[in-house]
This record gives structure tokens, sequence and C-alpha cells, in this order.
């Protein structure tokens, strides 16, 4: 119930209230309107309190308790009326309930009459503080008549304990014993609770004593005055006089009352009133302790008061005895006494609630409780008993029985509104707004180097003194005083300026000038020039003389009014007969020679007169000049009026009228505009100005100077105020008068000063004198840390121990220069707008106040004074100013703190820009000779002097330049420095260069060599080298887009991530868990072995050797076979034919694998059989370039595999002649059969390879023949597939952690894109969905052109017409068109991204720049491909898949009617949807124009793949109808154009390939002499054109035949290789790969033709045919 | 590297041993150690990586005392890259499963003398909870892709680490001819040391 319990508080608050302002005015009576009478209880008093109370409680409350007042109140009546017997009982029990709030504010009205200051100074508040009382007045009748029955008992008790109180000061004993013991008696009676009541006695006793003590106290310390005990006797005290006709009217009202309310029973009454006595007796009592303590600081007295018994207790006395044994029992008991355990049991609520109180539950009742917080039934019960053990336990209950808590506070749901939007953008309303971080003013202040010993700095703050020229203490005197002070002031100052005799000086001055040039002028006639200066003269005596009048005029004003103000004084002193200030006024009078003084007066009058008179004579005729125009003007307008009018006038009347009209016109000269012509705006005739009269002036001037002026022969006066007068004493003075000067007394002032608003010191209080002036005269020393922004001196006033604002005076901070004792005491004006008013004698502040006796003429004043104090910087020893320099000292609030601090001036970047750092210095205006400055001084003066180009760097420490060692030249000079900084660079010559020497004279300038060469070449193209010009261009500007793209991706390079630094096993999901549990109760050696998933390695911690490349060789396919060496063409195709026991009989092929990679070379054994099966494993090393292993530079190996197979070729040459009969010799020829070229970095990127491989074997292999014809199995994919596979598991040992992260990065990296972003999240989004669905299909949406920018892939499809030679070449075979154009595609080199880029990215070029480039990967070429077959008017996709060897690649793939056909488009070879040779191996997705389908099939193999693309459970649509395609436009070219190449240089070329090629076969044997077969190179040389118009097929068998007829006798092996032209450096590599130069056999020749075909844009298709020739 | 042959380089002995490790909830700890230095650097004599025996700790202290010897000369041309000593912990978890408790890595000191270090060691966390538990239940953490990280900088924002215990090794260093390339390693303690090294400067002058 927080309700009662409010109430109760307020109660007590109300009643302290009260006690306190009975404490000041103790004269009160009325108060006790307000406190309904303890009798009159219960019903009536809640509606009391109400009242009292009612205006801040909420209006639910008051209503309701008014209700349960009014219940109450019937319920009472009743009671009343039936029980008059019960009423006793009935009524006493309340009380008692009651009586600790209400008695002692009943008791509170009493006191009064019984205790009295010995000074009646504070009567005049009487009447003030009796209006809030008067306002609690009750209206309820029964209050009012209740109220007089108890003041009628009252008075008779105050008549009683009058007499008390005269004998109070004599017996104060007697009469207190007595009222003690009356007291406990009705005490005993009136309290039902022993404890309370004993309390309270207790301190009632020594209270008694005490006020005893007080009493001789008083008497002995403040023996009062004669003035003060006059008072005391004399005075009548005023509070005697109300009560009486008080008391009278409450006669009346009793009478009244006994009238109008019968129903009350006359014994009732005087039942309330002997109650009402016995404990107004017990209040009068209370109430005078209780204005003691206010009186006289109780807590004092209590203490007092315990020493008093101290005194008196024999135990304070040392006693020694014997340890005391404590029985358990005892002890028990006493810490039963001393111990509590709360039980937790239910409190009956009877027992927290008051007695006779029920328990009400506010809910019940309809109104709003909320809910209770959530506590424990035992928390509670425990927490209630704890409580009801306390002392005033009860307060904590409420009204129901329970302890009074707030509503629970928490919510239940948020009050936030709820975002939706948590993915989406947020509301615009709710986003964040970043706004930029303010600095806190006063951050970063403190004065720079504050902390250095030398840097303290001292600020002395000196305040003398304070005056008040207003003060609420002010009595009239003192206002009427302080004015006049003022005046005579200002009189002084005046006075001593001396402004009239100056300007009455120089007005002599002028005058005299103006004469003397008059007479000149007077003489000499006027010129122009003098004219003007005349007049010039006489406008600045005019000037002169008005500033001259009006400062006499001040002059006399202020004279008068300070002899008025005298003259107010001393009627103000007349009229109350006494003086407070002790101003006097003294008027010396100067008498004048009379006769003298007027001849002045009159001759300046003259003067003025005469000037007056020319003035307004020049001004006349100024006027008369304007008249005379203006009248001229008039007349010639009037002339025309009359003209207009005569004729109007001849027309309406006669001749006759005309005489008449002339006069009449003549009279109406004036008017006759207004009457006749209201419309027209006519002139008026001008007046002729009037001549100013001389007497009117003489007249002005003499009045003027009567008013402005002494009057001549009056006696100057001169005011002298001195402070000689007396003040009237105080026992002269009338009570109101004392009052205040008492008041000012008790006043004292102390001023705070406060630093950068922070106290650092105050003054010591001082009291307030009479002539309201404050001395301090004290100095304060600052010891200044922070820069000073203000100083603040507040003047506070103290009454007693309060004190209050009085105004606040800010000291303007002084320049460093002001010095302490160098610097003026300044006088700071002041003024507070506090409103005060006083009840005597003081005017107070803010108060309309008027000395005129009818209350007019009213003036405010405010408090004002003048403080005066000093600020200045302190000087230490040897007189050095402890003042900061100035430029680190803002003098004021313009200059902010910013100027301090270079770098929040112009801000950091700003410390690079010279300019602005100028700027600043100049600004701030930096000390050069601060040595804390020479840093920046220093930097300017390099800046500002021009001949030193300012260095485009700040250096905050100008010295570091002495701390370098040696120069940055020398540093350049040094070998070794810049053999460390070319390794951080990480150029690729030193990337792992160790051991750098450790003296500069160990490096040796070979160590250079290659760097620089290589810079060199940079820039120079080695055309030889590369034979071709174009495609030397296009390598260097290849070069250039590497190393862009390199650049780009350095930085990204060293971007880690956590799978790069930690091995973590990946979160199983349930499947794989549910798996691996399965996996438990497998058998621990399966039949069926499979590979086990290696370990991945990083590349970083490895070295040479730890990398070997596994190759296992398992079996090849369909190797060519020997064909019979016979000379007749025609044999062999017969004897082939002729049946198998040729075959059985002869060894067809001898075939062997020979894999070379890195110079290293290894072979398997020898085979027998066209399909020969080895199964062997071959491990090669491998060596990373440099040493270098990590990721990046093995990505980027160029080096390949090269995987051979030849035959074994064993040749019985002719024995020995020695031993002949028993041995043979043999020789062992290895010829070629084909290769497979696998580079590196798929085998890298893929990890392992598993398959088999098309061998590309030569088109024409002489002596060697693809048919077998044998065995009928082959038959079938022997006629459509001609090739050779072979079966090939390649990997790397250790498995090594493949470029995969590199990539991810190069996505992080995250390449500026003019897609729509929408689409990029779409791709990335459809791209991560396909990687989680089929991790190992490739899906590729977006590329990244050269340019370095993200592309969606579609654009990149579009139909482009390929030469048209190939169109005009069949244009009856679209077929053969077909595969013409695929050839062409492949003839463009290839050249995986992988390598080039060191494998940052796949670069997608389009058609033209590929074209251009002349290489490219397979994507490339893919691309290139589809678009031309969409040209040529096929369905066409690009299929993003994998293949072997390339691993992921790009296909294309054609609809047809005959079926899907899938193209190569690196090798220019197409193969069947169903063909199982087909190097593609998975489907990724489907591009074209329009769209990307990523296959969701579940055998992404092109055997099993259903490409119909509709179908959308087989291929998932990146555009769908959910996200349309936007319309993408391509990014090819719309048409491409080709250029002819040039047939001249390609045959160039074919010549210098072939020389090339020639000397290199020959260095290859370096020990045996190369024969070059003439005949057979021109014979070669014929057949490469034939080949390249067949594309190498179905000629093989010509050849031989052709070569055999030429050459005879010859065993001839050989072959021709195709290959796409890009460099020699291939078609090198390529032929020393076959091996041909390794045959030894003496008698060997070789022939070697070379044919370049040159297609449309420099594409050319190199032909080399080998053979070697062996006589037989 | 030909340049080596005959160049003057500066050589660094580190005898010392693995002395203990502190790891308060775990037993039966081996420890790894190895080498990562600088490209100017290089091993000429001694072990550039070792594995202690499996330690198991006392009933009465509970350090894991290892003891075990390290000595290796290096020889460089270069202070910048000065190597450091990598020690990675490994023993058994609940279930027998071999599994890193600590990584760790202290520069070698430069100055001669005997020089007391204790690492603190550190594992890489987890990346999710779930991890954290699988990783516990199969016995396999995350590990370092390579232990010499920990002595990089290079990538290690990437990575959380939970501190394990500490790894106390003792080094014994020598330098030789250090002072005679410019190389000033703080004062010397001793006079002999010091006169040995001037009367060889002497010599070498």
């Amino acid at each position: 119930m927080a309700a009662s319990s409010e109430i109760r508080e307020k109660l007590r608050k109300k009643r302290r209230a009260l006690q306190d302002t009975l404490a000041k005015n103790k004269n009160e009576d009325d108060i006790q309107a307000l406190v309904p009478s303890a009798r009159f209880n219960m019903d009536k008093q809640p509606t009391a309190m109400k009242e009292a109370v009612g205006s801040d409680e909420d209006p639910g409350e008051t209503l309701r308790r008014t209700l349960r007042a009014q219940r109450e109140k019937r319920k009472t009546k009743l009671l009343e009326q039936s029980f008059v017997q019960d009423e006793d009982v009935g009524e006493v029990s309340p009380t008692q309930y009651n009586s600790p709030n209400e008695g002692p504010s009943s008791r509170a009205d009493d006191s009064v009459v019984f205790t009295r200051p010995p000074t009646g100074s504070q009567r005049g508040v009487s009447v003030k503080s009796e209006q809030p009382s008067r306002s609690l007045h009750l209206d309820t009748f029964v209050t009012r008549h209740l109220q007089e029955k108890l003041r009628a008992a009252r008075s008779k008790g105050e008549s009683l304990q009058q007499q008390e109180t005269s004998e109070d000061s004599s017996e104060p004993v007697s009469r207190l014993q007595r009222l003690k013991d009356r007291d406990t008696i009705t005490r005993f009676d009136r309290e039902a609770h022993p404890v309370s009541s004993r309390r309270h006695d207790d301190p009632l006793t020594l209270r008694t004593r005490v006020k005893f003590q007080e009493q001789a106290g008083r008497v002995e310390k403040d023996f009062p005055s004669a003035e003060e005990a006059y008072n005391f006797f004399t005075f009548n005290y005023e509070p005697d006089q109300p009560s009486k006709p008080e008391s009278k009217s409450r006669m009346r009202q009793k009478h009244r009352d006994g009238v109008e309310e019968d129903d009350r029973d006359g014994n009732r009454q005087e039942e309330a009133e002997e109650e009402e006595e016995a404990e107004e007796d017990e209040a009068e009592e209370d109430n005078q302790d209780q204005n003691e303590f206010q009186s006289e600081e109780a807590p004092l007295v209590r203490n007092e008061d315990d020493l008093f018994v101290i005194d008196h207790s024999p135990q304070d006395f040392v006693e020694v005895r014997k340890a005391e044994y404590v029985g358990l029992k005892m002890r028990v008991q006493r810490d039963r006494e001393l111990l509590f355990t709360p039980s937790f049991l239910t409190v009956p609520t009877s027992v927290k609630l008051p007695e006779n109180m029920k328990p009400r539950f506010l809910e019940d009742e309809g109104l709003y409780v909320g809910q209770r917080p959530a506590v424990s039934m035992t928390n509670e019960n425990i927490s209630e008993n704890r409580i009801l053990k306390m002392a005033e336990g009860s307060k904590w209950f409420g009204d129901d029985g329970k302890i009074l808590a707030l509503p629970d506070p928490i919510k239940e749901s948020s009050t936030r509104p709820p975002l939706f939007h948590m993915d989406e953008e947020l509301d615009p309303a709710l986003q964040t707004v970043y706004r930029k971080t303010m600095k806190s003013q006063y951050a970063n202040l403190y004065i720079a180097g504050a902390t250095d010993p030398e840097g303290d700095y001292q600020l002395d703050v000196d305040v003398s003194g304070l005056i008040f020229s207003h003060h609420p203490l002010f009595s009239r005197e003192h206002v009427l005083a302080s004015r006049l002070a003022q005046l005579y002031d200002q009189y002084l100052s005046r006075q001593q300026n001396n402004l009239t005799g100056h300007l009455t000086e120089k007005l002599n001055g002028l005058r005299k000038a103006l004469r003397n040039m008059m007479r000149i002028h007077g003489e000499q006639g006027s010129s122009e020039a003098l004219q003007h200066r005349i007049s010039e003269y006489s406008l600045e005596v005019r000037n002169t003389r008005q500033l001259r009048d009006l400062e006499q005029e001040k002059d006399r004003t202020l004279l008068r009014s300070i002899i008025k103000v005298w003259k107010e004084i001393k009627s103000l002193r007349e009229f109350q007969k006494y003086t407070n200030t002790p101003f006097k006024l003294f008027l010396r009078r100067e008498n004048v020679d009379r006769a003298l003084d007027e001849w002045e007066y009159e001759g300046e009058i003259l003067k003025e007169v005469l000037e007056l008179e020319a003035e307004s004579e020049e001004q006349h005729q100024k006027k008369l000049a304007e008249y005379n125009k203006q009248l001229e003007d008039w007349k010639l307008w009037r002339k025309k009026q009359k003209a207009k009018r005569r004729k109007k006038k001849k027309k309406k009347k006669g001749q006759t009228q005309d005489d008449t009209e002339e006069e009449d016109e003549e009279e109406q000269d004036q008017d006759e505009t207004e009457s006749e012509d209201p419309f027209e705006e006519d002139p008026v005739k001008p007046e002729v100005p009037e001549r100013p009269g001389v007497d009117s002036l003489e007249r002005w001037v003499r009045e003027k100077a009567s008013r402005i002026r002494r009057k001549p022969g009056e006696a100057i006066l001169i005011p002298e105020l001195s402070t000689s007068g007396g003040i009237t004493g105080n026992d002269q003075c009338p009570r109101p008068e004392i009052a205040r000067r008492e008041d000012v007394s008790r006043r004292s002032l102390f001023i705070k000063i406060l630093y950068n608003h922070k106290e650092v010191s105050r003054t010591d209080s001082c009291s307030l004198s009479t002539d309201f002036r404050v001395h301090f005269g004290q100095i304060f020393n600052l010891k200044v840390l922070n820069c000073p922004h203000s100083i603040n001196l507040q003047v506070f006033e103290e009454i007693g121990s309060s004190y209050s604002l009085l105004v606040q005076v800010f000291v303007p901070v002084p320049d460093p220069s002001v010095v302490t004792g160098r610097a003026p005491i300044e006088e700071i004006e002041f003024s507070s707008n506090q409103h005060v008013m006083f009840d005597h004698e003081g005017v107070g502040s803010d108060v309309p106040l008027s000395f005129e006796s009818d209350g007019s003429n009213k003036l405010t004043l405010l408090t004002s004074g003048k403080l005066s104090c000093c600020v200045s910087w302190g000087v230490g020893e040897e007189g050095v100013p402890l003042a900061p320099p100035l430029s680190q000292h803002p003098a004021g609030a313009h200059r902010g703190p910013g100027h301090l601090d270079a770098v929040s001036y112009i801000g950091a970047s700003g410390l690079y820009d010279m300019k602005k750092i100028g700027e600043w210095a100049i600004q701030s205006r930096l000390d050069p000779n601060d040595p804390k400055n020479t840093s920046i001084m220093h930097l300017l003066k390099v800046a500002t002097s021009g001949e030193v180009t300012a260095p485009d760097y700040f250096r905050l420490e100008h010295l570091q330049e002495e701390f370098n060692f040696v120069s940055d030249e020398e540093i350049e000079r040094s070998k070794r420095f810049r053999l460390l900084r070319l390794r951080n660079q990480e150029a690729p010559e030193f990337r792992n260069y160790k051991f750098v020497p450790l003296l500069e004279r160990e490096v040796s300038d070979k160590v250079f060599q290659d760097y620089e060469k290589r810079l060199k070449e940079g820039e120079t193209i080695d055309t030889r080298q590369h034979l071709d010009p174009h495609r030397a261009v296009v390598a260097k500007y290849l070069q250039q887009i590497q190393e862009s793209v390199i650049n780009r991706f350095i930085l990204s390079k060293h971007h880690y991530q956590l799978s790069d630094l930690v091995i973590e096993e990946e979160i199983p999901s349930i499947g794989i868990l549910g798996i691996n549990l399965f996996k438990l109760a497998e058998s621990k050696r399966p039949l069926k072995p499979e590979r086990k998933e290696r370990k991945k390695v990083t590349a970083q911690n490895l070295s040479d050797g730890d990398i070997r490349l596994l190759v296992n060789v398992i079996r090849a396919h369909n190797i060519p076979i020997r064909k019979p060496q016979s000379n007749k063409p025609g044999q062999s195709s017969q004897s082939a034919i002729q049946g198998s026991d040729w075959y059985l009989s002869q060894v067809q092929v001898r075939p062997f694998v020979e894999v070379s990679f890195q110079r290293t070379v290894l072979q398997t054994t020898t085979a027998d059989g066209p399909n020969p099966s080895w199964n062997e494993e071959l491990q090669l090393p491998f060596n990373a370039p440099n040493g270098d292993y990590s990721t990046g530079s093995l990505q980027s190996v160029k080096d390949e595999v090269f995987i051979n197979i030849f035959d074994e070729v064993l040749y019985e040459t002719g024995p020995s002649d020695k031993s002949r009969a028993t041995s043979i010799h043999t020789q062992i020829e290895k010829h070629w059969l084909g290769s497979v070229k696998i580079p590196f970095s798929t085998i890298y990127s893929q990890s392992k390879i598993d398959g088999a491989f098309k061998v590309n074997t030569p088109a024409v292999l002489l002596g060697y023949s693809r048919e077998h014809g044998s065995t009928s199995v082959y038959d079938q994919w022997r006629s459509t597939q001609g090739g050779t596979f072979i079966r090939l598991f390649i990997t790397v040992e250790p498995q090594l952690m493949p470029g995969e992260s590199v990539r991810q990065k190069i996505k992080e990296a995250e390449f500026n894109s003019q897609e729509d972003e929408r689409l990029l999240q779409a791709s990335e989004k459809f791209e991560i969905h396909a990687a989680g669905g089929y991790p190992d299909r490739p899906c590729i949406t977006t590329v990244i052109d050269l340019s370095g920018k993200t592309v969606f892939i579609t654009r990149y499809i579009r139909p482009l017409n390929p030469p048209q030679e190939f169109l005009d070449g069949f244009p009856n075979n679209p077929q053969e068109a077909t595969s013409l154009v695929a050839q062409y595609v492949s003839l463009i080199p290839s050249l995986p991204d992988q390598v080039s880029f060191s494998a940052t990215c796949d670069l997608l070029s389009t058609c033209d720049q590929f074209l251009t480039l002349l290489a490219g990967d397979e994507q490339e070429h893919a691309v290139l491909l589809c678009n031309y077959f969409l040209f040529l008017g096929k369905k066409a996709w690009l299929i993003i898949g994998t293949a072997i060897p390339e691993g992921p690649t790009a296909y294309v793939l054609t609809h047809e009617q005959s079926g899907y056909f899938i193209w190569n488009p690196s090798s220019g070879q197409f193969y069947e949807k169903g063909d199982t040779f087909c190097p593609l191996q998975t489907v990724g997705c489907l591009v074209n124009s329009d769209n990307v389908w990523f296959n969701i099939q579940k055998n992404p193999s092109p055997l099993h793949t259903n490409f119909d693309i509709t179908k959308a459970k087989m291929w998932k649509p990146f555009f769908s109808r959910s996200f349309s395609h936007p319309g993408l436009s391509s990014v090819q070219p719309e048409e491409l154009v080709y250029r002819q190449t040039d047939k001249a240089a390609a045959a160039e070329l074919q010549d210098r390939v072939e020389k090339i090629l020639k000397e290199k076969i020959m260095e290859w044997r370096p020990r045996h002499p190369t024969r070059w077969n003439r005949y057979c190179n021109t014979t070669l040389k014929q057949f490469l054109p034939k080949l390249e118009l067949s594309r190498g097929q179905n000629v093989a068998e010509g050849h031989r035949v052709e070569l055999q007829n030429l050459l005879g006798d010859y065993r001839i092996s050989g072959f021709p290789l195709h290959l796409p032209f890009s460099e020699v450096g291939p078609i090198i590599e390529a032929v020393h790969s076959t091996g041909v130069h390794n045959i030894h056999s003496s008698t060997v020749e070789f022939a070697l033709a070379v044919y370049i075909h040159p297609y449309p844009n420099n594409v050319l298709s190199v032909w080399v045919y080998l053979a070697s020739l062996v006589r037989t | 590297m030909e340049t080596t042959s005959n160049s003057s380089v500066f050589l660094l002995t580190v005898n010392g041993q693995i002395e203990g490790a502190n790891f308060p909830d775990y037993d039966h700890l081996y420890c790894k150690y190895c080498y990562v230095y600088g490209h100017d650097w290089a091993p000429t004599t001694g072990l550039e990586e070792g594995i202690t025996q499996i330690t198991s700790k006392s009933s009465q202290s509970h350090k894991l005392i290892w003891n075990f010897p390290l000595e290796t000369t290096f020889k460089s041309t270069n202070p910048s890259g000065w190597p450091q000593l990598v020690v990675s912990v490994y023993g058994p978890d609940v279930f027998g499963n071999d599994v890193v408790r600590g990584y760790g890595a202290t520069h070698i000191p430069f100055t001669p003398g005997q020089h007391i270090r204790t690492i603190p060691m550190f594992v890489p966390e987890p990346t999710w909870r779930l991890q954290k538990f699988t990783g516990w239940l199969l016995g396999r953490r995350p590990e370092y892709t390579d232990p010499k990280v920990v002595a990089h900088g290079e990538g290690r924002e990437v990575t959380r680490v939970r501190s394990q215990g500490f790894v106390t090794v003792s080094f014994h260093i020598m330098t030789k001819d250090m002072k005679r390339m410019g190389y000033d390693m703080g004062p010397m303690n001793s006079s002999t040391v010091q006169s040995a090294t001037s009367s060889q400067s002497g010599d070498a002058q």
C-alpha cells in the first residue's frame, strides 16, 4: 500500500516543515488551522491531509481516499450515536495510532506562546508566512468547529503556561519537573506502547536538563547588551495580542457552533477538551524541546548530554576483575537476544498491518495494481519476518499486508519494432549514420611541455575586494547614498576631464580665427577658397558651440542631481531619525567677481547671438533663393493656367463678366488651385520666408544660458563628498533598521575561484561591513597545467551555514605579458537578477522601490557592484615570468585550441604540404628561438629558401639524417644492398638467392648480369630468335599483360586463408558419419583395394628431390605395326592381305615407352605387339625452378612430360669379320611412333591424371601401318577410330596442394566489373550451388577479360565469320568447310593461361584479340570455334568440362542431323557423342549466347549425357523465369577482319626453320657425321603441301611407295610432324623428342623437309617431314 | 651459391637442451624441434630437426622432462633471418590418438653465453564448435600445415589459437667472427672472451 505510507511520509515531512517554520517564527498561531485536532481524528484527518497534500498526488488516489474517508466518517457517526459509552475506547485507540503523525504537529502550534527569542527582529515575517497556511485552511464546517473547541481549551492552558514562562528563567527546573511528571502520566495512558513511551521519555528528561544548561549557558555567554535587554523587557510581544482576539473569535464561533451543531452533545465536547488539554501539555513540552533543538543545534546538545551522563558513570574507571565465564545456557540465551533467524513461515496479515486495520485489496476495489515481480514464497516470508523484527517494520507493508513493491519492470515483449529485413537493406530511416568523431574541446589542451620542470606556469589571482553598488540589504538611505556616490564619482571624473573648459577654449580659438579671416576677407574681397574656408570655420564653430552647450548642460544637471539626491538623503535622515551612511555633502562656494562675471556672461551671449544671427541670415538667404526659384516656377505655371481658363471662360460666359472675373482671380490667388482644379497637382505658391527676429534669438540664447549656465555673479558650487558623518548607533534605531543591520552583520561573503570551470580555491569568508564593502585582499597562486580558458570568480553570500551564489564574474585570461606586480587591479562590474525581498528596512533586490510619498516613480534595483581583482602571470625567481609562451597560449575563444597542435590544425595529410605548415607556423606565431620548434623552423627554412626543393616528405625528427649511416646514394651503389633489395622484391633471379655475401667486395658483378640482361631484353625484341616480327610483338604484348596481371595479384598472393595454414578436419555430415560408422564393420583387407587419398602437402616446405613424378604406363592400343620391307610397292599390301600367318611369323612391333621430363629420360621395358601392356611405374625426379617450391612457382612450371612410344627395331648388322661364325651383331634402332605431351601444370593442378590418351601420331609413318587386319575384335572401332591410345596414370608424389586456393584468392581479389551487381551475385550463387552439388563438374559463368574485368561468359558467344577462303573453297561441301575451320582454329598455338600467367587466373580474350595474339588456351579456341560454327549455321554450344589430359577445359558441342558431335578445339578433331575415346570426361555446363546450363545429370561423361537442354531435370539454366536474361550485349566484334598472310614471308620462314632444324640435328649428333639425302629432301618437300591439303589423311601409303621408287634400296623410316607455329623452340623440341637423330648407324642418311602453309591472319601450319634412310 | 665457398661467414653454435615442459593437463608427450632461418643461413653441423622421446610426468612433479640435447652450428652471412627454434609438442589424447599439444617458437639468443628460454605453446583452434567436438572425438585436431609457420608472421592473422603450456629450453651460444664482421653482440660478460676475440681480430688484421 504505497498510498498510505506516502501519506505518512508526507505527514512527517509536513511536520518537519512546520517545525522549521516554527523555529523561525515562533509566534505562529494560524498553522494550527492546518492541523486538525487529535481528537478530531480518523474520519476528518485524511480529508484534511488530502487538502494539504492533494496537490501533488494523483487524482485517483485522492478520490479513493475521500471516498474512504466519507465512508468511515459515516461509520463513526453511527458509532458515536449508538455507543456513547464505547467512545472512550473507540477513540483512544485511533488516537494512539495517529499520534505519531499528528501529535507533534498539533503540539507545534502552541510552542509560540512559551518560548520567545530574546530579540523581536523576526516579527515582521509573520504576516507573510501566514499566507500559505491560510490557503490550507480547512473549509469544512466540522473542522472549524472542532478547532474552535481546541482553541478554547488551549487558551486555558496558555494562560496557565504564560505564568510559567515568566517563571521560566528563574526556576525552570521546577517547572520542567512538573511538566515531566504530568507528561509521563498522560503519556502512559495515551500511548499503550511501552517501548516507544520509554524511548520517548528518556530524551525528554534529558532535554529538560539540557534546556537548563542551555539557559544557563546563554546567560553567561551572550550577555545581552543593554539594548537587547531593553528590547526584551519593553517590547510588546505580538503573539499576545492576537491570542486575545483569537480567543474572542473562538468564543464567538463557539456560540455559532452551539447553534449550528446540535447533534453534538456537550459531554463529548468537554471530553474532547480535556483530552486536548492533556495532549497539549505534552505537546507544549515537546515543542519547547524541539524549538530548542531548532535554534541551538540539536546534535551538539545531545552530545553534551552524553558527556554529562558519562561524568557520573562509575564505569569510567578502570577495573580489573577475573575473566568471566559465561555458561552455555547463558550464552545461548544471549545469542538468542542478539541473533535472530527469520522463520520462513507465512506471517499472518494482522501482524503486518496496523491494528484494527483490515487488509485492503486495491485490485478488488477496481484500481490498477501492477504485477509484482516474482519472488519465491519462502523468500518473501523470510524477508517479511526479518522486516517485522525491525523497529519501523510496519512501514514496509502496504495496506494489503504485503511488502511494498513496485510493479515488475520487465516487459514481456520488446518495445522496439522488430526488424524483418535482416538480409535485405535496412529501412533508410533506420540506417546508422556515420558521423565523424568530434574531439572534445578540452581534450589535448595541456600546455606542451607543462610537465617539464621549466614549464611550470603560475597564474596569480588577486582578489582584493568587493563593493556593492546595490545590495538587497541596502536601506533606502544606502540606495540614495550609493547614487550620490556614483554621481559624485561622475562629477569628479567630469571635473577631471574638464570637457566644458576644453570646448570653450576651442570655441574661442575658432572664433578668433574666424574673425581674423573675416577681417582679411573684408579687406581683400572674397575669393572662392576663402569663402569656402570661412563657411567651414563657421560650421565648426557652430558644432563646437553645440557640443559645449551640451557639456555645460550635463555639468549643470549633474550638479543639480547631486544636490537633489543629497537633499533627499537629508530629508530621509530627518524622517527616519537615524543615519545609515557616513556620507556628507559639502557645497563649497566660490565667490566670483560679479561685474566681471556678468560682463563675460553678456559677452558670451552677445557672441552667440551674433553668430546665430549670421547663421540665420545665411539660412534665410538660402531659403529666399529657394523661394524665388519656386515662385518663378509657380508664376510660369499660373500663367499657363490662366490662359487655359480664360479660354474656357470665354466659351462659357460672355465678355461682360470678364472684368469681375479678372478681379476674382486676383483675389483667389492662393486657394484657386484647390478650388478650381482639384484634378491637377499644382505647385503651391511658396510663402515668403520669414526673417527671424533678432529679439527672439536673443531671448532663446538667454533662456538656454540660464538653463545650462551659472547665473552671472552666482557663486560657483563645488560639491565635496565626505564620509565623515557618523552612523546612528543601533540603540537609536527603530527595530526594522536594527533587524536590517543585524542581517547585514550576519552575512558574509566569500569568492570561489574557478579555473577552467573547476574550483581551485576560495577566499576566506569575510563579513559584509555596513558600508557594503568587503575586503578580501587574498592572492592565489595557481600552478597551471591546462591552458587557461576561463577564470571565473563566483561570489557567494553566506548566511549562517548556508550560502548561495550571488554572482559570477568572468575574468579575462591575461596575456603572457601581464605579470604580477605590473598588472593593475581591475574593477569588474557585476550584477545579478536575484529577487530578494525583506520585511525589514532592507530594500531588497528586483523589488520596486519608491522614494516618493505617494509611491510613484518606482525604480527597481538589482544587486550589483564592483569586484576588484587582478589576474596575472606569476613571476619566478630571477624575474622570469611564469607564463606559457605565446604560441601555446590561446588568448581567447576566437583562437581555438587547434592552433596549438600542428596536426590538428592542418590535418595529418597537411603535414606533407609545406605551404600549410608555413601558414600554420605564421598563424600560431611559432617562436623561432624555442628549442621545441626547431624542427619545424628548420623545415620551413628549407621549404622557404627557394634554392633547395622541399622534400616531399615531412619529418618530425629532422635529426634523423644525422643517424643515417651512409647517404642514400651510397646505399644505392652498394652491391650487397642491391642484392638484398632485389631479393626482397622477389625479382625472379634472386628470389631464392642464398648467402648474400657478407662483405661488399665478395659480391661479384656477375650476379647481376642475368638480371640486367633480362631488363635490357625487356626493352628490345630479339627478332632473330622469334623468326617472325609479328610473333615477337605478340610475345612482348603477352609479357606485358602477364606482368600487369601479376602485379595485380601480388597482393592477393600474400593473403592467407585458414586452410593454407591449418589443417582441419571438415565438418562431417551425418551421412559421412554414418558411412564412417559403417566402415568400422568393414573387413580390414578388402579384396578390391582402392586408391587411398593421400595426404596433401603444401609445397612450401619442400626441397629438391622431395618431389617425384610417378608415371604409370599401363598399356597401349593400336600401335602401328611395321610393314615388311619390300622393294616392290604392290607386294606389301598384297602380303598383308594374304593371311594371318604372316603376322604370326613376323614381329609386328616391339614398342616401348620413353618418358622424358626435365632432361630425365626413363623408359619401360619393351613389349610385343600392337597392343602392349607394360604396367610399369616410372619415377622421375622433379626440380622446381630456382628451388622455389611455393605454390605459385610450381604452377608456373612450364615443363612438359613427354611420353614417346618407340618401336625397338633390331637390325643385324653385317657380322664382323673376326667372329662371323660365332656372333651376330645387332643394332638397335628406335623408331618414333608417336607421343603424348602432358604439361606439368596439368598434373599439378589435377594432382593425378588417369586415362587413355590419344597418342599424337604422325599422319604418315614410313614403314609402319596401322592396319592390323588380324583380329576382328577391333574392327568396329578401328573403322571409326584410327588413333593409337595409351593408358597412363600420372601423379606427383607426394601429393601437392593444388593451386585451387590461389584461384579462390583471385576471386577474393575482386576484379572490378561492368556487369550488373545482381548478375554477379547470381552467378556467384550459381557457381557455389553447382560446386556444392557436383564438386567435380566445372561451372563457369563469369570470366575475366584481358583488361582484368569480370565478364559474363555468354557475352563471348556470337556468330563470327571465318576467313572467307574457307567458305569459298568448298561451297558445296559444308562438312569440308567445317573441318577446315576446325583445323584453322587448332592451328592457332595453344598457350595455357595457367602457365603464361603463372596460374593467376583464366583470362579470356575476345576472338579478335585471340587472333591478334595468336595464342590462347582451350577456352579461347573453343569460343572461336563455337562462334565459327554458329556462323556456319550450326547449333553449337560451348562445353565447359574436364578432359584428359587438359583437365578443366572447353570443348564445342554441335548438333547435327546425325547427332551430337564434340569438337576438341585445340586439335580440330571431333567425336561422336558415343565415342568412348573422346577425351572429354565430364560435361560441366553448356554455354551459348543466351544462357548457361549446368549439368545436373547423374553421370557427367558425354557418353551418358543427354544434351537436350530443354529438360529441366537434366540441365539447370542460369537464366530462368525468375531471373530472366537481361539482354547482355556481346563483347565480340561484329565481324572479324582477316588479313592475308604474306606468302613470301612464310616461304622465308620456311627456309629459316629448315636451316635451323638441320643445324640442330647435326648439333645433336656431335660424334657422327650427318649426311643429308638431298634427293629425299626434295621428294619429301613435295609431299608436304599435299599433306596440308588432305589434312594428313589417306596419303600414307603413297609416300612410301613413291619414296621407295625413288630411292630404291633404303630402309626408310620417317614421318611428318604437323605443328601450329608459334616459335622455333617447340618445333625443335618436337623434332628432338622423336629421337630420329639417335640412329647411330654409320650408313644412315637423313632427310628433312619443312613446309609452312600460311593461313589468314598469320596462322601458320608447319609441317616437318623427317626421315632416316639406311642403306640396306 | 658459388660465392659461399670462399666468402667470409660467421658462425653460430647452438648447444643446449630442450629441458622440459609444463603442460598441466597432458601427459606422455614428445616434442619435435626444427630450425627456421633465413636465406643467408645454413646449418653446417648437427641436426636440424629432431624428435624427443616420450616423457611422462612423475608422481611428485608435474613437469615433463625431456632433457633432449640440441647441437647445431650455423653459418651465415647476414644476421637477417636469425635462426629460430620451433618446437611442437605431441601426445596421445583420451582415445590414444596422437594429437598436437602445442606449437611454439623462439629466436636463438644472439649473445654468447647461457640462456634459458621458456616458450609459450599454443594450438590452433577449430573453426566451429562442431569441429571441436568431432576433432576431439576422432582425434584429429587442427594442425598447422607446417610447424614452421609459427616462426613467421605472414598469414598468421587468419588463425585463432589457444594457449597450452610452456616448454623450457636452455641454450649455450657461441659465435665466431661476428665481431670481426662488424656485428657487436652486446656486452661480453667475461674478459677472457673479450681477449680471445680481440686476439682473433688482431690475427685477422
